[in-house]
């Protein structure tokens, strides 16, 4: 950092006054064309040297600096008429609504004009808005006697978007701008002028600035024709006109042409600040496209504010396509050499690092661990090529900073879009691998929602020591283990690392010792000192991997919720005890480690630090994964296949409902059926169809399941929470189930029908949408058909969700962002106003609570008691 | 073991525990018999925790809350209709009611109230239905047991249900009062009522008969403002009534109706009936439930700071650009947002300044923000 950090402390707005206008201008222009015919710019042309260059090799004829420096310089256009600025249109209406026509005061009485004087004032003073107030005023001023002068007024109503009507009579704009000089500066304040930065009457126009060249750089095509910028052709409609009103008006046409022009000229400046004012038609290209005028370049999601002030593009960023790699840390990246050797890190040369960065500039830009530029203590920025980098080193001195390579170990930056919660750019450690994708670690898929489906992130390099500094202490993964949002991990195992830890930790998995040898090894974990020679159960392995002085008892996913819990003599093994860093009973599951909801890596993280809790996930799933590959791992539609008789014992069922759902709507057509209080007999009958089609599913889904053991891979995965449910399952094996549009049966279609190939008015469970088959057996073309509606509702419905969500989250950030924790522990917002008193009523950070209490009191004092019994 | 004795030890033990933890630590050592020794250890305990989950300053609380109610937002679904706990009712839920929250509808779509009763009543089945025909809307239409109109004649006669007004508690004279009311041609014979239109033209007779018909059908003989339908259930011992619309300030005033647990999922009338407080626990508890009907979950803390931004300044207000992001001091903020250019314009005639102070307004114009590692300066002492 050279010199002094300036810092900007405030940003006045006001109105440019025609004077003000005319001093900041260079020249005049007059003449509506850019360029003549050698390709010269015009002087008073909209293209006068005068108004600042581009082209690099040119000098400014204002100011003298170079191409690039210059940031261009305005110029004017003496109006021939004035004209109404578009913006203001309303609140000139308003303001001539409410003053006086002859006298020029406000329409208050001299009481109101001292009450409201107060309530500005003090308004100001504390910095709050007047806006309120300057309604009320409008309102209150809008008298038909001018309580100061007795002049009768007349009603103002404006025609949108710009003429004033004064009772049938258009006023003209240069008598709109008369009746705003006319209103005298101690008025001002009350029609919500600030008399220091503003006068009413300079919203009507009588000068147009012109923007220097460098808001609207014309671009030269590849036939080397010149395409002008949208402002620039606005600007040229706006001379043509003016000027010929100017040479009209001095050889005294007639007032009607006169006016017909100015009423054109009118429609240019309007287009040019606006053209998208309501009741304009808008000013188009030649191609039919309309034009981006001033106010298009400011709004909206591509505007200036929102796409280039609070979002901007960097340099050192890489963007490519993700692949998993379960052999790397959570906390790490894999960079390919690619990117590797193009986005660089700067380092200062000093004398102890300046051997090292010789050997990198010697290594050059095309090997990996080489260096692209070196920027001398001048600021001078000198490209390393083979050729030259003998000559680099020979001048590299302390002082220097080299640009080199990103290599092992280094800190980036990693994004995933939609960047919803801060868990989407977190820091990881480089790790150059390669071939072309990002590699990163299964674990970290929650929380960037990623997957391996063509998704691609985003790498950030950091280019000063703070920002490495911070990142490193503050946006590393392992940081980032715990949500915010419930104060629980959001970083776990997934998939296979969950099925793998069942199949190693459940009950009857006993291992060699060479092979749990293999798999300590595999998965980095210290030998312990005294070999068993004799073989190993898989809790004994996972059990290596706890903390020495973990206690903690729960259930696991595969808990079936008994009636009756056996605890540790659990038949399905889901009753977790951990004694000492021991596990005694239970498997591991998605409870134990998975993301969202781990509990062993809860607790991990909360009592023993991030780092262990990074070892324990780097180690646990590697664990898993190797314990996986040793027993094999399969899965296809063999796992649902159920017996004969199973199948018989579904169709039956299913046969059974369809039946009674027909005696419902018997019932209902013989007036039989009761209906529930506030309901109709046809929407009770609706839901007692769809209460028996929902029970056969479950039904058949339970009959199916019961044919299934936990010898299957597809029901383990289900079970211990590693990917599908139960009712994936039953709909593969047994029946699909319901089919839903709009939450009720499908009964849309052709006219009291769903499908031409039922009766009128059928009601019955086929006609409806019940997909009596399973995916396994196959749909029928009528099931097929319904299926695909309900499908087709599910996509339609996350579309439209994702966009609105969004704009509800911007909305939400945007209205919370600016408040933060302050050093007495409340919760201000930016202008000192008190949000709350203490943060969450208590002070404390979701992130760092035991989901969302202080700690678990049941288990501190179970833990003391432990202790305390250990110490006697 | 009672508060008082775990204050005294919170007190001994110099920690600054809010009232919530004290309550959770005198809960703990009664249900674990906790001894006075275990106690104060425990409290030592606690207090390490406390001062390790305590929130850090500096740290941006209002985009972690934001991003933390707003990301499960895609997780939620868009049905819009479901039933809550009583199945004859239809309320809102989904992103579709978080949405509605944070906007702070003045109309939302599915208004629906619980009403609870003072523990002597609330047994009384009897009671409760009594209470609930008088908050229900009935009208004339549910009670009659003929309805004839005579196009002959030009008349229309409607004969009453006397079972059906016993059904449903109703006093027949009180009716009768209300339908006289209503209509001044009318016949009462007992049960027997006799209508007469007033026709004005006879061209049109026939239609103003008809109309005559459905406004009689529909006179309302019973029920609160705003009120609908209203579903009888019972919840453990007690019985509770579940309304389709919402009128807060005139069922408390009803007698019997319990004070403390009776509510409405209208925020603004919460606000209006009971106070800025009670709109500030009514958001807080909306978002929380229908967050957790979803199956999120979601700190209260983050919900509590959205309420308490939507409710600092003493009246509800919605989160966007016609609440608190149009309010916003800086101009850059607001123009940022949304509307940019009517505030860029108004900024210039009001002669607004921009003071900087807020996040958006530093990254606009390239300034390290004030949160987090940004809003800590370094002083420099001289040395003498």
């Amino acid at each position: 950092m050279k010199g002094i950090l300036k810092k900007i402390s405030q940003i006045n707005f006001g109105l440019l006054s025609p004077e003000d206008i005319r001093k900041m201008s260079v020249t005049k222009i007059v003449t509506p064309d850019t360029y003549d015919e050698d390709g010269y710019p015009i002087e008073a042309g909209l293209m006068d040297p005068r108004l600042g260059v581009i082209d690099p090799g040119l000098r400014c004829r204002s100011c003298g600096s170079k191409g690039g420096d210059c940031q261009g310089h305005f110029g004017h256009i003496n109006l021939a008429r004035p004209v109404i600025h578009v913006g203001f249109a309303d609140t000139i209406h308003k303001i001539l609504r409410s003053t006086c026509t002859k006298c020029g005061r406000v329409l208050l009485t001299e009481s109101e004009i001292i009450d409201y004087k107060d309530k500005l004032e003090s308004k100001l003073q504390n910095q709050e808005s007047i806006t309120t107030i300057i309604k009320e005023i409008y309102t209150v001023a809008r008298r038909d006697k001018c309580p100061h002068c007795d002049e009768e007024k007349e009603e103002i109503k404006i025609d949108k978007p710009i003429s004033i009507v004064e009772g049938n009579y258009k006023l003209t704009s240069s008598e709109v701008r008369e009746r705003l000089e006319r209103i005298q500066e101690q008025d001002y304040l009350f029609v919500g002028v600030n008399p220091e930065v503003a006068k009413p009457e300079w919203m009507v126009l009588t000068v147009l600035p012109v923007p220097p060249v460098t808001v609207r750089p014309s671009i030269t095509l590849e036939t080397g024709e010149r395409s002008e910028d949208d402002l620039t052709h606005k600007l040229v409609d706006i001379l043509r006109i003016n000027q010929r009103l100017k040479e009209n008006m001095e050889a005294g046409a007639p007032q009607l042409i006169v006016e017909d022009l100015w009423e054109l000229l009118q429609y240019h400046v309007t287009t040019y600040f606006d053209n998208e004012a309501s009741g304009v038609p808008p000013a188009r290209h030649r191609s039919g496209r309309p034009l981006k005028t001033l106010a298009q370049r400011l709004k909206g999601k591509e505007g200036r504010f929102r796409s280039n002030l609070s979002g901007k593009r960097v340099n050192f960023s890489a963007r490519t396509v993700i692949s998993p790699d379960p052999n790397i840390s959570i906390n790490e990246v894999g960079v390919p050499k690619m990117i590797a050797t193009e986005v660089t890190v700067p380092v200062y040369v000093t004398k102890w690092n300046i051997e090292q960065m010789k050997e990198h500039i010697q290594t050059g830009p095309k090997e990996h661990p080489g260096a692209n530029y070196v920027i001398r203590p001048d600021q001078r920025k000198i490209r390393v090529y083979d050729e030259t980098k003998e000559a680099i080193i020979e001048k590299l001195e302390p002082g220097y900073i080299v640009e080199r390579h990103l290599k092992d170990g280094d800190i980036v930056l990693f994004n995933r879009q939609p960047s919803l919660h801060r868990m989407s750019m977190m820091a990881h450690e480089v790790k150059v691998l390669p071939y072309k994708t990002f590699r990163l670690n299964l674990c970290v898929c929650p929380p960037y929602n990623a997957d391996f489906d063509g998704d691609e992130m985003n790498m950030h390099v950091f280019q000063t020591e703070e920002s490495r500094a911070e990142a490193k202490s503050l946006m590393r993964v392992q940081e980032h283990i715990l949500s915010p949002r419930f104060g629980g991990p959001i970083i776990g195992g997934i998939h296979d690392h969950i099925s793998g830890a069942y199949l190693l930790t459940r009950l009857g998995s006993d291992f060699k010792e060479e092979d749990v040898l293999q798999m300590l090894k595999k998965s980095n974990i210290p030998f312990p000192e005294r070999q068993k020679g004799d073989s190993w159960t898989g809790k004994e392995i996972f059990s290596l991997l706890l903390p020495e002085s973990l206690n903690m008892v729960y259930k696991a996913e595969i808990c079936r919720k008994c009636d009756e819990c056996l605890r540790q003599e659990c038949k399905n093994d889901a009753y977790v005890v951990i004694e000492s860093g021991q596990l005694k009973t239970g498997a591991i599951d998605e409870r134990a480690y998975g993301a969202f909801s781990g509990k062993i890596l809860d607790s991990i993280v909360k009592d023993y630090g991030t780092d262990k809790a990074r070892e324990f996930l780097d180690s646990a799933t590697k664990l898993a994964i190797s314990g996986i590959m040793k027993r094999g791992f399969t899965t296809s539609t063999a796992d649902e296949e159920i017996p004969r008789e199973a199948k018989d014992r579904i169709e039956e069922l299913l046969s059974k409902s369809e039946s009674r759902v027909e005696q419902l709507i018997d019932a209902f057509h013989n007036d039989e059926l009761e209906s529930l209080p506030g309901r109709s007999l046809r929407e009770t009958l609706e839901m007692k169809i769809m209460q028996v089609l929902g029970e056969a599913r479950d039904k058949s889904g339970e009959i199916a399941e019961s044919y299934f053991g936990m010898d299957n891979h597809a029901v383990i995965m289900a079970l211990t929470g590693a990917r599908g449910s139960m009712l994936n399952l039953t709909q593969i094996a047994a029946c699909v189930g319901q089919q839903s549009v709009r939450g009720g049966r499908i009964e849309r279609g052709y006219s009291n029908r769903t499908l031409p190939h039922f009766q009128v008015g059928e009601l019955g469970a086929k006609a409806s949408g019940f997909v009596h088959s399973s995916y396994k057996k196959g749909l029928d073309p009528l099931e097929f058909f319904f299926h695909a509606m309900g499908g087709r509702e599910g996509l339609v419905d996350t579309a439209i969700r994702t966009a609105q969500s969004g704009y509800m989250q911007r909305r939400l950030v945007n209205a919370l962002q600016d408040l933060s924790v302050q050093p007495d522990g409340t919760v201000m917002d930016n202008r000192g106003i008190v949000i709350q008193t203490k943060y969450g009523e208590d002070g404390v950070d979701p992130a760092k609570s035991d989901y969302g209490k202080v700690a678990d009191i049941d288990r501190l004092i179970d833990e003391m008691r432990i202790k305390s019994k250990v110490g006697k | 073991m009672d508060i008082k004795k775990v204050v005294s030890v919170v007190k001994k033990k110099k920690a600054d525990f809010p009232k919530s933890i004290i309550e959770e630590i005198a809960e703990a050592s009664e249900r674990h018999n906790l001894k006075v020794k275990e106690l104060e250890k425990l409290v030592d305990e606690i207090k390490k925790a406390y001062d390790r989950a305590e929130v850090e300053k500096g740290e941006a609380v209002g985009t972690v809350a934001a991003q933390s109610v707003g990301e499960p937002g895609t997780q939620m679904t868009m049905r819009t209709f479901h039933y809550a706990g009583v199945a004859e009712l239809n309320v809102t839920l989904g992103l579709p009611r978080l949405i509605e929250i944070v906007d702070a509808r003045k109309k939302i779509s599915t208004p629906t109230m619980a009403i609870y009763f003072e523990e002597e009543y609330g047994t009384n089945e009897e009671f409760v239905r009594r209470i609930a025909n008088r908050i229900g809307k009935i009208v004339l239409n549910d009670i009659i047991k003929d309805f004839n109109v005579n196009y002959a004649t030009m008349s229309m006669t409607v004969e009453i249900d006397e079972d059906k007004i016993s059904d449903k508690r109703l006093e027949y004279d009180e009716i009768i009062a209300k339908i006289e009311k209503a209509f001044k041609r009318v016949e009462i014979n007992k049960n027997l009522l006799s209508f007469e239109p007033t026709i004005s033209e006879s061209k049109h007779a026939i239609r103003e008969l008809r109309l005559l018909a459905d406004k009689v059908r529909d006179l309302q003989i019973s029920g609160v403002k705003n009120i609908g339908k209203v579903v009888i259930s019972k919840e453990g011992s007690e019985w509770v009534i579940h309304t389709e619309g919402s009128n807060l300030g005139a069922v408390l005033k009803m007698e019997g109706v319990n004070k403390t647990k009776t509510s409405t999922n209208d925020i603004h009338e919460v606000e209006k009936v009971l106070g800025i407080e009670a709109g500030r626990n009514a958001i807080i508890h909306e978002a929380q439930t229908t967050m957790e009907e979803q199956g999120l979950t979601v700190d209260v803390r983050h919900i509590m700071l959205v309420a308490d931004m939507m409710t600092a300044d003493g009246s509800v207000k919605s989160i966007g650009r016609h609440g608190i992001s149009g309010e916003k001091a800086s101009v850059l903020a607001r123009a940022s947002f949304e509307e940019t250019g009517k505030h860029l314009l108004r900024a210039s005639i009001r002669g607004e300044v921009d003071y900087l102070t807020g996040i958006i307004e530093n990254i606009i114009i390239g300034q390290p923000i004030p949160l987090g590692t940004g809003s800590v300066g370094v002083v420099m002492k001289e040395r003498d």
